[in-house]
């Protein structure tokens, strides 16, 4: 059994969701060769090799995979993914992108946004919003899975020497182009890595109140999330999002502040350790979920809980 | 041009679901059923089109059981102009969805396929991206714009980091993402009129595509569930229980 994971990466640095990718890779067992695909992706293949248990890097660096563009890179994942008994990629946007084209090709079901590894070929995973838990068995020839990060613990991003290959094959679609990015730029730990996450809702009123968790979190070194409502209503960029429809977290502690609890907001944040819920209304949905409640002004308690810290 | 969305008839997003006692499943009988979100945030997107003047047709089409037709009717209702069910009892995987599907954009010939990026039952997010392998048409995935210009569709897509635009020759698929656009409601009189509009059945077997499936359910279980929490009092009293019994800071 070969296993093919799916780097995940900016063509310089190796994204750390592909470490819990590898860790998940571990678990079913077998050699573990990653792919990376990009233009000048030098940087991210030497990394690659250095994470434990790794086997093979191969690297496919052409222009045509620089952006990720999935009409271009699932008919090389797919052409290399045939000899492998799974092919993995972490449930990032990118990895959500392009794996269900791969499995297409390859003519066979996706498993999405695992959890849990149970055997080589049964695995679990959330629907309906988390709250429910499916056990999904594969039979098919080449297992196509992804991966939610906050399910595996990473593994070691040092310690591996793995042989780095070069693929030739170049695969250009021609019926897509990359036009333009815009990346919020923020200075904070990422969020879906964040040991502690401050993350504010519709309680919080204005954009500009952000700032009291900004500074918040600046203390406890964490990233800042948001509810839907808090992005919808325009106080926050949408990566901030936390939910079912944004990212899924699971820190060592989430503090969610002036935010109700809302299904789809649990289903991103219920596995985090502790819970801390700061809320004026006592019969929000949230506290049924915290592990430490407060009922209280947001705004009397975020100066007090910051300098007290 | 013809646009043709595509719809799925799920559980309410604000039902509660509970897992059946035998782990077979999660319990659906008499619970209420509605368009799932993004789909309705993709048959917006084609009204707007059209009414742009940049669509001229709009085919609205599901796959799953006779209900389906509901659904498929508030469609109409919104501004689609006709609708196909393509009716099947079976419980379908993404990929056999996205070969019906498949079948039908090879019989209707249309220049954009809009779809949900993920039904809030099983929370997918593959159909699009499969459709679209299986058409060789390009793929824009989370749709927060969608702007077409001659033969070509620029999508602005959320990512991780942000936004990131791409360019994507026609024919092509998109799937919403929230921001998209923000559905109307459907008037009355609409409804009333929607009545009236094609709806035409047809059944996944006529289509003649396989739709076995490489996946099997298990079983389906609750999550587990969290142990009750407590209510603090302060501020003060909230840092030393984070300090010193959930030791976290």
């Amino acid at each position: 059994m070969t296993i093919l994971v799916i780097a995940e990466h900016d063509n310089k640095v190796l994204a750390p969701a592909t470490l819990n990718t590898v860790a998940a890779a571990a678990k079913i067992g077998g050699d573990i060769h990653v792919l990376v695909a990009g233009l000048g992706v030098g940087a991210v293949a030497e990394a690659a090799a250095k994470i434990a248990g790794v086997a093979k890097v191969l690297v496919a660096d052409n222009a045509a995979y620089a952006h990720q563009l999935p009409e271009n890179v699932a008919p090389l994942v797919a052409e290399l993914g045939n000899g492998y008994s799974h092919i993995l990629a972490a449930a990032t946007s990118n990895g959500k992108n392009i794996l269900p084209r791969v499995a297409a090709q390859l003519d066979v079901d996706q498993i999405s946004e695992i959890i849990s590894v149970e055997s080589a070929d049964t695995f679990k995973r959330p629907i309906y919003a988390g709250n429910a838990i499916a056990t999904v068995q594969s039979n098919a020839a080449v297992k196509v899975i992804t991966v939610r990060a906050t399910g595996f613990d990473p593994v070691a991003a040092e310690g591996g020497s793995a042989s780095v290959e070069a693929v030739g094959a170049a695969h250009d679609a021609g019926i897509a182009s990359f036009v333009g990015e815009e990346l919020a730029k923020s200075d904070r730990p990422e969020l879906t890595a964040a040991k502690i996450v401050v993350s504010g809702g519709r309680g919080m009123q204005s954009g500009d109140n952000f700032k009291h968790l900004y500074a918040l979190a600046d203390k406890l070194g964490a990233a800042v999330g948001a509810s839907r409502a808090a992005v919808d209503a325009g106080f926050v960029p949408n990566d901030m999002q936390v939910g079912q429809t944004g990212k899924i977290v699971a820190p060592q502690l989430y503090i969610a502040v002036g935010i109700s609890g809302a299904i789809q907001h649990l289903a991103g944040m219920k596995d985090s350790k502790v819970i801390v819920a700061i809320n004026k209304d006592e019969e929000a949905p949230i506290f049924q979920v915290a592990d430490y409640g407060l009922v209280a002004d947001l705004f009397e308690v975020l100066p007090q809980l910051q300098s007290s810290l | 041009m013809k646009v043709l969305v595509s719809i799925k008839r799920v559980v309410d997003y604000n039902v509660k679901v509970r897992v059946k006692a035998d782990h077979s499943g999660v319990d659906l009988a008499n619970v209420k059923m509605s368009m799932n979100p993004f789909c309705e945030i993709a048959v917006e997107e084609a009204v707007r089109l059209k009414e742009k003047g940049v669509a001229t047709e709009i085919v609205v089409v599901s796959i799953g059981l006779s209900a389906a037709q509901e659904q498929l009717r508030t469609a109409l209702a919104l501004g689609a102009d006709r609708a196909i069910l393509v009716e099947s009892a079976e419980d379908l995987t993404s990929l056999a969805v996205a070969k019906l599907l498949k079948a039908v954009v090879d019989k209707e010939q249309p220049q954009l396929v809009i779809l949900g990026k993920q039904a809030i039952d099983s929370d997918n997010n593959q159909t699009g991206q499969m459709l679209a392998a299986l058409s060789g048409y390009g793929q824009g995935t989370f749709a927060s714009k969608v702007e077409i210009s001659g033969d070509s569709v620029a999508v602005t897509r959320e990512v991780d980091g942000g936004a990131q635009t791409v360019s994507l020759k026609l024919p092509a698929i998109v799937t919403t993402d929230l921001r998209l656009n923000e559905p109307r409601y459907a008037s009355l009189p609409n409804i009333m009129k929607a009545k009236k509009k094609p709806l035409d059945v047809v059944t996944a077997d006529a289509l003649g595509v396989s739709t076995a499936s490489t996946n099997t359910t298990v079983k389906v279980e609750a999550p587990a569930a969290r142990s009750a929490g407590i209510k603090v009092t302060s501020v003060a009293e909230l840092v030393e229980k984070l300090k010193n019994e959930a030791k976290v800071l």
